[in-house]
Order: structure tokens, then C-alpha cells, then sequence
């Protein structure tokens, strides 16, 4: 098992700095950083552009640029000149990473457990009403645009506020600044209640839809009907062998769905005015600023391989037939 | 309750003795699908005394399974099930989950077909085998381990120990049929169901596989119903024999009285349609013409008769109750059973409504003078078995 | 599927053993779509697909308005002149909304199209061949799969803004083909080993003509679901995409670029900017979503099996 682990995590490796390279083409290609320079009125001078130019390494070669920015990263730490002179984009990163980090992990809690149970419900009382009811919810909120649900959200929660005038549901920003201790948490849950829905209402939809079949593969199965002739009661079934079984594939999925996540966490960031990661990209992109950019995406990388390498482990975990490989 | 758990059954009143410990009454199991209601089994009784092993024989589709599948309650719950199965006296039709939840795998235990699928994949060996000891008996983990080891060691299977914390995949498929074999003793139930314990198995591994059921048997001294369409096995194993043609049964009997003195152009076709090196000159094998009917909608009569080379129109007509031919044990559904008094050829019989005029009628006597003696270690299901060619211990094998 | 042949009834054998085979042919096709229509919400959100691509080109080329008229109405609720009312601009909601589902499903369409294409052929030829070629082709998948699409969306089509439509759609497509070639290397891997394609290979057949004639027919099912998947999907990221900025620009319009700034128009009572706009959408990917539900049951239908 160790070894499996650790033959896993070096082949994450390549990986990662495949991915790097492959992030770098991309920002080369799609992003010109003089672009905002360029725009000004009045029009810098040819001098102004070079400075700017050698400040960003622009006067090298693509792999010459790739190599000392990915030096630079790896071995100093150092993120690179952003396009706004006075931006630390490593201070910057940590802030949002933050933010960003507590909305999606509690999102992708939330949605698990509440896809997990609506996955299981529906399997087991099968063509019901309650499965109906909840395929149909599923379905619909497969087709809802994250960014249209959490503006209606937020709006119905100031309308919430206004009428009770209870201001604990906060629509705006991630906290209110200079808060300390209990306050500040509470504070902070309540920043956090409404994207946190939003978010995990798009990934709950996929995922019970994807556990409601896992599990009805499992109930069909010649193992369960054997539990089930050794006596056991119905409920015991279903959980130590249905659900336990039929968990193992949902681990697979999340983890796969790790960088559509990151994309709602923009979008709602977004919306809800969060200075997570999410913002620091729109605005990065707006900007065409290549080391922010960047460095989202490094950052961003470095999360889904580290989720998949979690849910490999995790599978082996769960699956014995696994662990030989 | 002090000193060694018990793990044998109640033990039977002597005035008991000669009640059936399985009792099925009319037993009938529909299907409501889109396309209309399919019956699966249209009126199976039967009995089964103590000990007694029963063969139960058919084709796919004859309703063999799904008769067992009744008798545990494990259809699927849009199984429409009628009549009665009475376990010592016990109805089990229409007891809820958690009262035939007490009798499963304690009273009656199951053994299915497909060993590579019928065990979970990600728990133990030790575990599952402990887990049906634990649904039954109020034992500490520990008893229950000692008893999977030493059920293991009753199946046959070598270094029970080491191979009790090991993963169904680690297992060749004949080992895991034995294992869900000590599962179905393990808390020495009066009847084992065993539904085509070897059907998915090599016929190497057959042989051992039966020989665990054996062990089970005589381990629990249960009764055992025994389903399959080999009818090599049903020879070796079973005391009687019925035989089911879609969804009912047609004869039932002795092995002996069955196998030679069948009563029903079926089972005769059945016979002959088995390759058998005891019986001289077979040109070739004679096949039943045709295939089992669809259970939706089946026309009035008997369901044989578009098959059968004795039909008439009363067969179409009518369908034949199940009634008396020989002896007290011999039942048959044919209207013309009397036909087949006097032990006629299936060969014969059969090559009357065969269309197969392709290969020349002495092509077996001519491949015969070309081949020479036949090798005598090719045998029949039957031969091996009563040989005992089974080696225990050599896992490789399976 | 099991495919039942046999003569039609009126020549059906009464007599003999195979008076058993009394059921008329019926091809795989009609099958299927008699399968598909016996899933009411599936043929339900089939029209309403339908009435809503009716209403989009052909309403929007007979309304009186078009999407880039100003009318001397500003901020007006829903009115029987203006259905969807109008924004602070003075344009005609309903004009600009039928515009936007018009673009919305113009490139959804295409990405659906381009990005199955490449990703059929690239997942077929992986599972197909196996080995090295097979983890090559799959590492590159999952390397482009490690990036949001979102992110690498957004980025992109702000490269290539104002060059039309179908370059928005080009980089949607060329971003979500990797998911389709996963899927089509899963059906392909488990296909490869039937015993049709063994026969094939026997039979001395080229491999490009049993992928071509024996694989990916097999797998057509499932291909025509993913293309569902896909349309909804599409249309969700191009929507996010116009919403966020980087999407269709103006003049030009999307349901996701009206949706972009309307929260201050509900905020302020305008709910007619925010709420239809966003109706649509749900409506369209709503009926695909259903669609594809429908064609997956039909191609392959789960019943409780019984085995006698």
C-alpha cells in the first residue's frame, strides 16, 4: 500500500511540470502583457515599453522564458513581475487562495454528503415519488447557470434581510474586516452560507445522479442477494455492503470534477464579491497580466492533481482489488 | 450459555421425523413487465423429506431459479408470488423481511450460481464467512473466527489460517464457490438450495465443488434441492428428481426410475440429448427440436407440444395434470405417458421430428472403425464422479 | 439487443417447433424509437426544443424590433408592445433575448459537433490500440482536463474577441473534446474484447474499417447522449463566459451577456432583465438535459432482469 502510495505521488511529478509547461504555452499564446501599457493615453514611449518588456523577461525566447519563470517559482518561490508594479502577486495569492479554498472545500463537503444521501434515496425506492422528486431537482439544477442562481439568491436573501431585518445571510464580500474571535467567525459563516450553496448545488446535481446509478448498479448485484440469504437484515445490507461498494466510483468522480469546481468558485466569487482566487483571475485576464494569470493556473493545477492523487488513494483504500496494480 | 457456542440445530422430535421439512403447494411467481405478465412458474409443488437430496432439472426459462428465489422471498419486489412453502410447518409466503430474515441462512441457506460475482469484492473472506455466523448467533468475534477457519477446512480448502484474511479476488472461482458453500453451513441449516452450484465452473472444478457440497450435506445432515441443467450432476448427487418445462413441473420421480424409465417425452428428450459412452452405437445426438416457449401469453395445453414427436390434439387442447404412473414416487404430466412404457430409443423418438439430414446417418459407425477403441479416461460427467477423480489440495487446478 | 427475426405472421409456421417464433421483425431503429417515445418528459422536452428554435430564428426575424433597435422606451415592464419589456437603453428585451438563444444555440450546436468529432476519433483509436499509444493519448487528455475550462475559456476567447461566434465556439469545443474521448476510450476498451470484433480481426478486416464499421456503430448510443451532454454543457460555459465579459461582445448578444448586469437591474425592481433571460437558458438546457435522458434509456434500457 505504501509503495502504491508513493509510486503514485512520483508519477504526480511529470505530471505537474507537464502541466506547467502546458499552462505556460497557453498564457504565451493567449496573453500579451504590454497590452494595458500599450493602451494608455498618452502613449508610453518605445523606452517604457522596453523597460517593461525586460522587466517581465519578455526580450527571451519562449523556453528561455518558460525556464526562468518555472526556476524562479520552483526554486526561489518567487511568482514573477506583475503588469501593476506595486502588486507582491505571492502576497496576493495567499489571500485569495484562502478565501477561495475554505468556499470550495466547504462546498465540495456539502454537496458529497447531500448527493450521497439523494443518491441513495432515490436508488433504493426506485421509480417512487421521491426518486422522481429528486431526479427532477437533480435535473434542474443541472440546468441552472451558477452565476443566474447566485444572483437570485442573493437577491432573495435581501429580501429576506429587509422584511425581518435579520443581517446575519451576508450577500457581499467574503468579511467584515477588523473582527476577532467568536464575532469573526460567525461573521465569516455568514459571508459564507449563501456561496457555499450556490457552489455545491451545481456539483450535488452530477454527483447524486451519478451515485443514484452507482448505487442501483450495486443493489442489482449477486453479492448484495447473498448478504441478504445469509439473513442479514435489509438495512445492514444496504449500508455494509450496498453503499459501501457503491461509494467507490463517487470518489473518482469528485476528484474529476476538481477543476469544474474551480471554474463555479470563479463565477460565484464573482457574483457574491469575494477577492478570492476567482477575482484575481478575471481581473489578471481583464489586465493581461501573465503572471497572475499564471500563477492561477499553477495554483489551480496543483489542486487537481493533488485531489486525484487523494482519490487514487482513497480507492485503493476502498477497493483491495486495487492495491496489486 | 457457558462453554463451546452451539452452532447444530434444534434437534428434530422423534413424531417429526417423517414430516417434510420443505413443504411447496402450488407455488406460482408473475411478472408484470411493459410488454404483459410474464409466468414464470405456473403451479410448482413439491416435497422434501430430511436429508433428502432433490434434483430439480430444466432448461433456461423453465422456472427452476426463480421457484428458489420464491422460497427465500428474494424476487424482486415486482414479483407477484401465490401458494404456499411451508418450512416444517412454517408459512413463509407473506412473512415480512425481518421474520425471513431469522430463517435465511439459518433454516434454509442459499447457494448461487456465479462465484466470481457472488461475493464482495472488498471485504475478507474471514469476514463474510463471520458475518453469517454473527447473523444468527450471539458469539463473540473471535468463536466466529474459529468457526470460518474450521468451516473452510469442512469445504476442502487448504491453509484455512492464511486464507481467511485474504480478498475474494485472490481466490480461483471453484475456491469461491466453496467458500459461499461454508457459508450456506455455517449455522447448519435443515435445507441448502443449491441453484447451478457448477454451472459457471470447469468441469475439473465441478467435480470438487460437488464434492463440498457432499461435505456440506454431511456436515449438516440438511435436505438439498439441487438445480441445474446437467443432468451428469443430477445423477451423481440426487435422490429424486423433477423435471420443469416452462414454469412447471413435468415428471417427477427416483433417480433411477427417471433416468430409466422416463415418462415424459421431455425428459426423454432430455436424456437423449446427453452424450453418453455406456450406451452402444449412437449415430448421433438427437436434439429437441425447437426452443422453450415465451412465458407471456402461452396457449391453452401443454407447452411441450409443438416439440414433442408424441403430440395429438388433445395435447394442444389440455394441458396434462400432473398424475401417478408408476409406483407411489413416479409422477408424470403426459397424456400419453403409456407410450413410453417399454423403454423406447430417444433416438428413434426423436429423429422422427428432426430435420437435421445433413450428416450421413452412418457417420458415426464410420468415424467409429477410423478412431479405434474410444480412450477410456474420456468419460462422462457421471463416470468421473464415480470415479472420484477429484485431487483436493492442488490449487492450480482450479 | 437481441434482434428478433423471423418470417411476418401471416407465413409464421402454426405447426411444428417453430411455431414458437410467431413475433414480427422490428429494426434496431424503430426499437430504439419506440423506446424514446414512451418517455413522456423526453418527447415533451423534445417540442418544447423545438417551439423554442421556432421562436428563436423564426420569431426573431418577424419581430418588429431587432436586438439592436433603441426605442424611445426606457426601463419598461413587460408591456403588450414590448413582451419582455426593455433596459435603461431603450432596447427591446424580447428582440435581444431571441438574438441571444439564436447565438447561444448556434455555438452550443457547433461545439457539441466539433468537439465529438475529435474526441470519438481520439477516444476510439486509444481504446482501440491499447498499449503505449493508448497512454499517450490519454495523458495528453488528462493534462488539458488538470485546466478549468473556465479559466482557459475565459483567457482564450479574450484572445480572439470580436473575430465571431465561431471562434467563441472553436475554443469551447477545442476545451471540451478531452471529456468526450474519455468516454468513447471506456466504451471502446470494453468493446474491443467482444467476440465480433476477434471475428473481424480474423476475418483479415483493416483495423481502421472495424473501428469504423464495428466499434464505433456499437458505441452510436452512447455518442448521441454525449452529444446532449455536451450541447447543455456548451451552452452553460458560453453563457458563464458572456456573463463574465470574455463571451459574445457587444453590439452582439447572449443570454449570458444580458444576464451580466442585471443584478443591479433586480436590485432596483427590474426583475423583466434578469428573469427571462435566464428562463431561457434553463429552458433550453432543461429539454437537452431530458432529451438525453430519454435517448440513454432508449439505447439502453435497464430492466429488472429475470432469469428463470
Amino acid at each position: 500500500m505504501f509503495a502504491f502510495a508513493v509510486r503514485r505521488l512520483l508519477v504526480s511529478i511529470p505530471v505537474f511540470l507537464l502541466s506547467t509547461l502546458l499552462v505556460f504555452l497557453l498564457v504565451a499564446y493567449g496573453a500579451n502583457p504590454l497590452a494595458q501599457l500599450k493602451a494608455k493615453n498618452p502613449p508610453p514611449s518605445q523606452a517604457t515599453l522596453d523597460a517593461m518588456a525586460h522587466t517581465l523577461y519578455l526580450d527571451h525566447g519562449l523556453l528561455a522564458r518558460y525556464w526562468h519563470w518555472l526556476t524562479q517559482l520552483l526554486f526561489h518561490g518567487d511568482w514573477g513581475p506583475s503588469v501593476q508594479s506595486a502588486t507582491d502577486i505571492g502576497h496576493l495569492l495567499r489571500s485569495s487562495l484562502t478565501l477561495t479554498l475554505r468556499l470550495v472545500l466547504l462546498a465540495m463537503v456539502v454537496a458529497v454528503i447531500l448527493a450521497i444521501v439523494a443518491g441513495v434515496i432515490s436508488a433504493v425506492r426506485q421509480y417512487s415519488k421521491l426518486d422522481y422528486g429528486i431526479t427532477l431537482g437533480g435535473f434542474l439544477f443541472l440546468s441552472l447557470p451558477v452565476f443566474w442562481f447566485a444572483i437570485l439568491l442573493k437577491q432573495l436573501a435581501i429580501n429576506f434581510n429587509n422584511s425581518t431585518g435579520n443581517y446575519f445571510l451576508q450577500t457581499y464580500g467574503s468579511g467584515t474586516p477588523g473582527l476577532t474571535g467568536w464575532s469573526a467567525f460567525t461573521d465569516a459563516l455568514g459571508h459564507l452560507i449563501l456561496p457555499t450553496v450556490v457552489l455545491a448545488m451545481s456539483s450535488y446535481a452530477s454527483w447524486s445522479r451519478f451515485q443514484r446509478a452507482s448505487m442501483l448498479d450495486v443493489l442489482g448485484s449477486d453479492y448484495l442477494r447473498l448478504a441478504r440469504a445469509k439473513g442479514l437484515r435489509r438495512g445492514r445490507v444496504m449500508i455494509r455492503h450496498g453503499l459501501r461498494t457503491a461509494l467507490i466510483p463517487l470518489t473518482t468522480q469528485v476528484a474529476l470534477d476538481v477543476a469544474a469546481i474551480l471554474g463555479g468558485a470563479v463565477l460565484t466569487e464573482t457574483v457574491f464579491g469575494w477577492r478570492g482566487m476567482g477575482t484575481m483571475l478575471i481581473n489578471g485576464i481583464n489586465s493581461q497580466d501573465t503572471n497572475i494569470i499564471l500563477a492561477w493556473l499553477v495554483v489551480s493545477a496543483v489542486i487537481v492533481i493533488l485531489f486525484n492523487l487523494v482519490a487514487d488513494l482513497l480507492y485503493a483504500v476502498l477497493d483491495p482489488r486495487i492495491r496489486l496494480a | 450459555m457457558n462453554g463451546t457456542p452451539r452452532f447444530s440445530s434444534t434437534p428434530t422430535p422423534s413424531s417429526a421425523v417423517g414430516q417434510p421439512v420443505l413443504a411447496v403447494q402450488k407455488l406460482t411467481v408473475d411478472f408484470p413487465t411493459p410488454d404483459g405478465v410474464v409466468q414464470a412458474v405456473r403451479g410448482v409443488s413439491y416435497q422434501l423429506a430430511p436429508g433428502e437430496v432433490l434434483g430439480i432439472v430444466g432448461e433456461s426459462g423453465s422456472g427452476k431459479s426463480v421457484t428458489s428465489l420464491a422460497v427465500m422471498g428474494l424476487l424482486p419486489r415486482t414479483a407477484r408470488v401465490s401458494g404456499s412453502v411451508r418450512f416444517r410447518g412454517q408459512e413463509l409466503i407473506g412473512l415480512s423481511d425481518k421474520q425471513l430474515a431469522a430463517v435465511r441462512g439459518r433454516k434454509i441457506a442459499m447457494i448461487f450460481q456465479d462465484p466470481m460475482t457472488s461475493l464482495n469484492p472488498v471485504y475478507k473472506i474471514g469476514y463474510q464467512l463471520a458475518e453469517a455466523v454473527l447473523a444468527h448467533n450471539d458469539v463473540g468475534r473471535d468463536a466466529a473466527r474459529r468457526r470460518a477457519v474450521e468451516l473452510l477446512e469442512l469445504v476442502g480448502i487448504p491453509f484455512p489460517e492464511k486464507r481467511i484474511d485474504q480478498y475474494p479476488h485472490e481466490f480461483s472461482g471453484g475456491m469461491r464457490q466453496r467458500v459461499v458453500i461454508a457459508i450456506a453451513m455455517a449455522n447448519d441449516p435443515d435445507v441448502i438450495i443449491a441453484d447451478e452450484p457448477t454451472t459457471a465452473l470447469d468441469v475439473t472444478v465441478q467435480a470438487q465443488v460437488l464434492e463440498s457440497l457432499r461435505a456440506a450435506q454431511a456436515e449438516t445432515g440438511a435436505a438439498m434441492v439441487l438445480i441445474t441443467h446437467d443432468l451428469g450432476v443430477v445423477a451423481g448427487q440426487a435422490d429424486r428428481v423433477l423435471v420443469m418445462y416452462a414454469g412447471k413441473p413435468v415428471e417427477i420421480g427416483l433417480v433411477d426410475d427417471i433416468y430409466h424409465a422416463p415418462q415424459m417425452p421431455y425428459t426423454l428428450g432430455l436424456l437423449g440429448s446427453l452424450p453418453r459412452l455406456d450406451v452402444r452405437s449412437r449415430n448421433r445426438l438427437t436434439p429437441i427440436q425447437g426452443a422453450p416457449p415465451s412465458l407471456m401469453n402461452l396457449p391453452p395445453g401443454c407447452p411441450f407440444t409443438p416439440r414433442c414427436p408424441l403430440a395429438q390434439s388433445l395435447c394442444e387442447a389440455r394441458e396434462p395434470d400432473l398424475l401417478p404412473v408408476a409406483g407411489e414416487s413416479h409422477f408424470a404430466a403426459c397424456h400419453y405417458s403409456e407410450r413410453l412404457r417399454g423403454h423406447p430409443d430417444p433416438a428413434e423418438l426423436f429423429a422422427q421430428t428432426a430435420d437435421d439430414t445433413h450428416l450421413p446417418v452412418e457417420f458415426g459407425a464410420r468415424r467409429a472403425a477410423e478412431a479405434g477403441p474410444a480412450p477410456s479416461d474420456v468419460a462422462t460427467m457421471e463416470g468421473a464422479l464415480d470415479r472420484g477423480d477429484a485431487e483436493d489440495g492442488e490449487e492450480e487446478i482450479l | 439487443m437481441p434482434e428478433l427475426t423471423a418470417a411476418p405472421p401471416a407465413q409464421a409456421p402454426r405447426q411444428g417447433p417453430d411455431r414458437e417464433f410467431t413475433v414480427e421483425a422490428r429494426s434496431q431503429t424503430r426499437l430504439i424509437a419506440r423506446r424514446f417515445v414512451q418517455h413522456r418528459l423526453a418527447v415533451a422536452s423534445l417540442v418544447v426544443l423545438v417551439l423554442v428554435v421556432l421562436l428563436a430564428y423564426v420569431g426573431g426575424a418577424l419581430w418588429k424590433y431587432g436586438y439592436s433597435d433603441i426605442t424611445p422606451d426606457n426601463s419598461v415592464p413587460p408591456s403588450s408592445d414590448h413582451p419582455f419589456g426593455t433596459d435603461n437603453l431603450g432596447y427591446d428585451e424580447f428582440a435581444r433575448v431571441l438574438r441571444g438563444t439564436q447565438l447561444s444555440l448556434q455555438i452550443a450546436l457547433s461545439v457539441a459537433l466539433m468537439a465529438t468529432l475529435v474526441g470519438t476519433v481520439w477516444g476510439a483509436v486509444a481504446g482501440y490500440y491499447r498499449g503505449w499509444s493508448d497512454s499517450l493519448m490519454m495523458r495528453v487528455v488528462d493534462l488539458i482536463l488538470t485546466i478549468p475550462i473556465l479559466a482557459a475559456g475565459a483567457l482564450l476567447t479574450k484572445k480572439v474577441q470580436g473575430v465571431g461566434w465561431w471562434a467563441l465556439a472553436l475554443v469551447i469545443a477545442g476545451l471540451s473534446w478531452p471529456a468526450v474521448s474519455r468516454i468513447v476510450r471506456g466504451q471502446a476498451l470494453s468493446l474491443r474484447e467482444k467476440e465480433y470484433i476477434e471475428a473481424a480481426r480474423a476475418l483479415g478486416a483493416r483495423d481502421g474499417r472495424i473501428i469504423a464499421r464495428h466499434l464505433l456503430p456499437n458505441i452510436a448510443g452512447q455518442i448521441i447522449v454525449v452529444v446532449t451532454i455536451l450541447v447543455a454543457s456548451a451552452i452553460l460555459i458560453e453563457s458563464s463566459l458572456s456573463y463574465l465579459g470574455f463571451g459574445v461582445q457587444s453590439p452582439d448578444v447572449s443570454l449570458g451577456s444580458l444576464i451580466s448586469g442585471s443584478d443591479t437591474a433586480l436590485q432596483g425592481g427590474r426583475w423583466w432583465l434578469f428573469y427571462f433571460p435566464g428562463l431561457f437558458i434553463i429552458l433550453i438546457c432543461l429539454s437537452v438535459n431530458f432529451i438525453g435522458d430519454g435517448l440513454r434509456d432508449a439505447f439502453d434500457p435497464t430492466q429488472q432482469r429475470v432469469r428463470a
